[in-house]
């Protein structure tokens, strides 16, 4: 189990394949990345992520243990990143390794819910004519947690 | 204890963190006393349903107890990912 929480830009190519080589034993590898999406019609000039330095490590650990406690996992990794970022920029990525694909799937879409409305993140996007707004949290992230 | 703010929370109250000495039993005590202070802190704390707390770093309901706490947190809800 890897979490790493950092401003550095990560290599997703490298952290995919380094993950895979790893899990020994795993038939199943998911992963799966964040990225900055641009606003309506290239309006986004920047991103900004600001985290809870201490308690994201401790959400992020907590919410990939009850992950590997719930599904059969060899392996599992979240890194997020905060900071500035650009449209394109990768922000995440979870992967997750298994036996069988299903544990691998389903564990990654709920470290994926967790982490969304549960590690705390806060994103700030920042638009080209020069406004500036925090994302709102939606109703849906909230809802997608009661399925698990 | 420290109490500390992110995002619009912190924008609004205008400081990242700070030490409180209070006597609040609850979360919501210290939310009352904060709010009482100045109109920034009571723009910030406004509703309730639109922010989250922290206690020493784990999620908490505005109605858990204070005792033992070392660090109080506000913050909007997450939007990781």
């Amino acid at each position: 189990m890897k979490i790493a929480v950092q401003q550095a830009p990560f290599d997703f190519g490298a952290e995919a394949e380094a993950f895979s080589a790893g899990a020994t034993g795993a038939g199943a590898v998911v992963t799966f990345t964040g990225v900055v999406r641009d606003a309506e019609e290239g309006s986004l000039s920047a991103m900004e992520i600001e985290h809870y330095p201490g308690m994201t490590e401790r959400a992020l650990t907590k919410i990939t243990e009850e992950a590997m406690r719930r599904w059969s996992l060899a392996d599992a990794l979240v890194i997020h990143r905060y900071g500035r970022m650009e449209t394109g920029d990768q922000i995440m990525m979870v992967a997750t390794a298994s036996r069988h694909r299903k544990d691998a799937f389903e564990a990654a879409e709920y470290l994926m819910d967790y982490l969304k409305s549960r590690a705390p993140f806060w994103k700030k996007e920042f638009l080209k004519n020069g406004n500036s707004d925090w994302v709102e949290a939606k109703d849906a992230d909230e809802d997608a947690l009661t399925r698990w | 204890m420290d109490v500390l703010y992110f995002a619009w929370v912190r924008e609004r109250i205008g400081i990242p963190r700070e030490q409180v000495e209070t006597e609040a039993a609850t979360v919501a005590e210290l939310v009352a006393e904060l709010s009482a202070r100045e109109d920034r802190y009571a723009a910030a704390f406004a509703d309730l349903s639109a922010l989250r707390v922290a206690l020493d770093q784990d999620l908490m309901d505005f109605d858990a107890s204070l005792a033992g706490v070392r660090e109080v947190a506000f913050f909007p809800p997450m939007t990781g990912g």
